[in-house]
């Protein structure tokens, strides 16, 4: 059992959490994940380790409630307890000194990225976050990215906060003015947001990568179920990833294999829901 | 005394028949197919045994368990001896009766198999360990040694695992099991189904350890949440049995579609984690309506049955060899064939078809026929020119083995490989680092649970020898 200390919600259905796991805090780098599993019968569900205070064996993690069982997950209290949570799992990032670095979130990828950011600032490159959501109330840990980052850019569709539009427009700009384009772009949000970040980055050669968020069962190379597509090659997210060259992912294909079980999510959250109605109705 | 019988009686008896559930009622659901024997038909069955002295059958068991003695205890309806002495020689007895490929080890040496047919060993196997199970109060407890203060670590929570676990409790050592998944048993929970092997078998073959003091720690994944290096400081000596669990790909093209599953990916969604056969689980799993399953082992056999209680109208093998060649246990063949399992033979894969929204639509295959005989002596399948066709089906599962897993042993540079990536151990299971010992599918490549176990007691026995000295 993994003890919840804390749990606050940041935006609308998402959660930071705070959860004693010593062993992983201690093993983990920037970069990878765990899978939690909040009770006995729950899916195994991946989220990336936002942070980890190694002396306090405390990690955080960073939670939208999507789906049944991330609900799950974000109901647990603090005091309560998450059943399994395994890791870390995956590659780490590579830290080295880029120079400029553009890090680019889109809605909860913003939660992903903020731990490779804070890695990146402190190997001492100079980094640009860039963070986009639906509207105002989306926007995450923009304060924490702004304290490391040398610049902060926001974009909202609908231009509640910052600039009006999509994350790419922002980069756009910053590719263009000599003194700020970066060497480095890291992307991490919906697909369409990340392949639209490799296109921009694409013909100007600059190295980009994205982290993937396939479907994923055990987390440890053993089902395949998380293989992805990238330079024409099947890849295990889990355990060659989730970090890939952004220019060499297939991108139609992840997308098309997160609609597999559409279905069976569907009926799982109107499940849920009407559990919840049923609850008004008689509470 | 039932045991006096002679030779003539003896050799009167005819085999016993398993009780099975009535095929078309269990092609619909996950309940154990073999039901066991009753008292009477097991102490029957056990006087056909006609206590050969040079015990062939024992030679043929990997662990070398004294059949004669067991079943010679169990004609006298003598159960808790039965049960002694096969618990003495295998740790996990419920679990061997019911998979072990007997047809191959215990009973292809069984005499009476000559002229007829072998004793059902594993029947009786099954019928002995489970009598054991039902009645833990008329066992006696086994004396323990006193508790030395040396510790030992396990990796993996297989056969293999448990098995050594055990040893090593026994012997009074402090051990821990480190286990990456959520739960215990290895292939045992997550790969083979609830109707072949019941979970509460392994959950109390799990209980019977915790009884004797071993600590099991899930989702620890040495190699990540803790190094090899970490656990050779901690402990006093370390097991490594974490399997062969890595799926080969086909390379086809269309491999990427939605519907198509590795073998692994199909059993865990059923098993460990329940899709499919409870309805209270939270994880999906897609039922096709025609699913084609790629292999002919065990696996596959598992998959295409699974594949039949999820609803399959069409479940099919798709094999490039004949039956003949098929790996798979013979019980589990004639299983699946009543179960309405089609059996597509002298048949390779070529590609996997998509529809437009991207789901499995068909396997596209090409008729073989068999050449002479390979390196494995197995006649080697050549294609038949313009034999190519489409097979129709949503799903299609790709059942054709596994590799080992490298997340520990590439953590580990200093452990010695061989070519494909298996650990390399001497007789004693003993690995190129001093302390550090290894078995099971981890050292062998995909083999069975019977060598598993063999191995976790053989390692176990090393390092009671290394830690005693
Ligand atoms: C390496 C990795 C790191 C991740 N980090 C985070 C994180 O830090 N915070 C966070 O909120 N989410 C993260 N995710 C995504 C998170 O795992 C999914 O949102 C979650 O699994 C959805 O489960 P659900 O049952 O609540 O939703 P469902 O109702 O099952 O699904 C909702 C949507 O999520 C997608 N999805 C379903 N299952 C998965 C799955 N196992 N993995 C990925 N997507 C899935 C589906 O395509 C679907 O559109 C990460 C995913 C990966 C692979
Ligand atoms: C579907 C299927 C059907 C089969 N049917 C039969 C049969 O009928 N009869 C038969 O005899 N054999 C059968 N086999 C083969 C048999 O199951 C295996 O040979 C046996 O389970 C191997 O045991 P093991 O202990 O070496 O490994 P496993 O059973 O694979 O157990 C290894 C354990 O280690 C864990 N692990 C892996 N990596 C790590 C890590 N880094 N840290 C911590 N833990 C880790 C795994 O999660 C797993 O629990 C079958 C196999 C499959 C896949
Ligand atoms: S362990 Fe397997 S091979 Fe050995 S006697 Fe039992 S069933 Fe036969
Ligand atoms: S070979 Fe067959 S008959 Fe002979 S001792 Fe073994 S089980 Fe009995
Ligand atoms: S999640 Fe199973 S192999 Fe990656």
């Amino acid at each position: 059992m993994f003890e919840v200390l804390s749990n606050e919600t940041l935006a609308p259905n998402l959660h930071r959490m705070v959860v004693r796991a010593p062993r992983i805090a201690t093993a983990r780098r920037p970069g990878q994940f765990v899978i939690v599993r909040a009770d006995r019968g729950e899916e195994r569900i991946p989220l990336t380790i936002g942070d980890a205070d190694p002396a306090e064996g405390t990690i955080t993690l960073f939670v939208q409630a999507i789906g049944a069982s991330t609900r799950r997950i974000v109901s647990t209290p603090a005091g309560g307890s998450l059943r399994d949570v395994a890791g870390p799992l995956g590659q780490p990032t590579h830290i080295e000194q880029f120079g400029r670095v553009a890090c680019v979130g889109g809605g909860v990828g913003t939660a992903v990225l903020y731990p490779l950011a804070k890695a990146l600032a402190a190997a001492g490159n100079e980094v640009t976050s860039i963070i986009g959501g639906r509207s105002s109330q989306y926007i995450i840990l923009a304060d924490e990215l702004a304290a490391l980052s040398h610049e902060l850019l926001v974009t909202t569709e609908d231009g509640t906060r910052g600039r009006k539009g999509f994350v790419t427009a922002a980069l756009a700009d910053l590719m263009a003015d000599p003194e700020r384009a970066p060497r480095l772009v890291l992307a991490v949000g919906p697909v369409p947001m990340m392949r639209a970040v490799a296109e921009l980055t694409r013909p100007h050669g600059i190295q980009t990568l994205v982290s993937l968020n396939p479907i994923m069962i055990d987390g440890t190379g053993m089902c395949g179920g998380c293989r992805v597509v990238v330079g024409g090659e099947s890849k295990f997210a889990c355990v060659d990833g989730p970090e890939f060259d952004g220019h060499r992912v297939d991108y139609a294909s992840l997308m098309d294999r997160l609609t597999t079980y559409r279905e069976f999510e569907d009926a799982a959250r109107c499940a849920a829901d009407e559990c919840r109605l049923g609850e008004v109705a008689n509470g | 005394m039932a045991n006096d019988l002679a030779m003539k009686e003896r050799l009167a008896i005819p085999r016993v028949h398993m009780p099975e559930l009535d095929a078309t009622e269990r092609s619909r659901n996950f309940a154990e197919v073999n039901r066991g024997l009753e008292m009477t038909d097991a102490v029957r069955e056990a006087q056909r045994c006609i206590q050969c002295k040079h015990r062939p059958c024992v030679d043929g068991c990997p662990v070398g368990v004294s059949i004669p003695e067991v079943l010679d205890a169990l004609a006298a309806e003598d159960l808790p001896l039965a049960a002694r002495i096969l618990r003495g020689d295998n740790a996990l007895p419920a679990v061997c009766g019911r998979v072990c490929p007997q047809e191959t080890q215990c009973e292809a040496k069984c005499v009476r198999g000559v002229k007829g047919d072998a004793v059902a060993i594993g029947y009786l196997e099954r019928f002995v360990a489970d009598w054991a199970m039902a009645n833990p109060d008329r066992l006696g407890q086994a004396d323990r040694p006193a508790a030395s203060d040396r510790t030992v670590a396990v990796v993996g929570a297989g056969p293999a695992g448990l098995t050594a676990a055990g040893e090593l409790a026994r012997a009074g050592h402090r051990v821990t099991v480190f286990e990456a998944l959520h739960d215990t048993g290895g292939v045992l929970r997550y790969g083979i189904p609830e109707f072949r092997l019941p979970k509460e078998i392994i959950d109390s073959e799990v209980e019977q350890l915790a009884a004797l003091g071993v600590a099991i720690d899930c989702n620890v994944i040495i190699g990540k949440t803790l190094t090899l290096d970490q656990l050779r400081a901690e402990f006093d000596a370390v097991f490594i049995a974490n399997g062969a669990g890595l799926p080969m790909m086909l390379d086809l093209k269309g491999e990427n579609l939605k519907g198509v599953y590795s073998a692994n990916e199909l059993l865990t969604r059923v098993n460990l984690m329940e899709a499919g056969r409870n309805p209270a689980a939270t994880t999906p799993v897609i039922a096709g309506k025609s699913v084609a399953v790629i292999g002919g082992g065990n696996t596959a056999m598992d998959c295409v049955r699974t594949a039949r209680r999820l609803g399959a109208q069409r479940a099919m093998i798709v094999y490039r060899r004949s039956e003949a060649e098929m790996p798979a246990r013979v019980e589990e063949i004639k299983h699946a064939k009543e179960e309405g399992v089609e059996f597509v033979m002298l048949t390779a894969p070529l590609e996997i078809i998509g529809n437009e929204s991207g789901w499995v639509a068909a396997l596209r295959c090409r008729r073989m026929e068999l050449g002479p005989p390979d390196d494995s002596g197995r006649r080697k399948p050549v294609p038949v020119e313009g034999s190519e066709f489409d097979l129709p089906a949503d799903v299609v599962v790709n059942a054709i083995g596994t590799r080992a897993n490298p997340l520990l042993t590439a953590t580990a540079p200093d452990l010695d490989l061989n070519t494909w990536g298996n650990i390399v151990v001497d007789d004693a299971g003993a690995t190129s680092l001093p302390g550090v010992f290894a078995g099971g599918d981890m050292v062998r490549g995909g083999a069975t649970v019977i060598l598993a176990m063999g191995d976790g007691k053989r390692a176990a026995a090393a390092i009671n020898r290394a830690l005693a000295g």
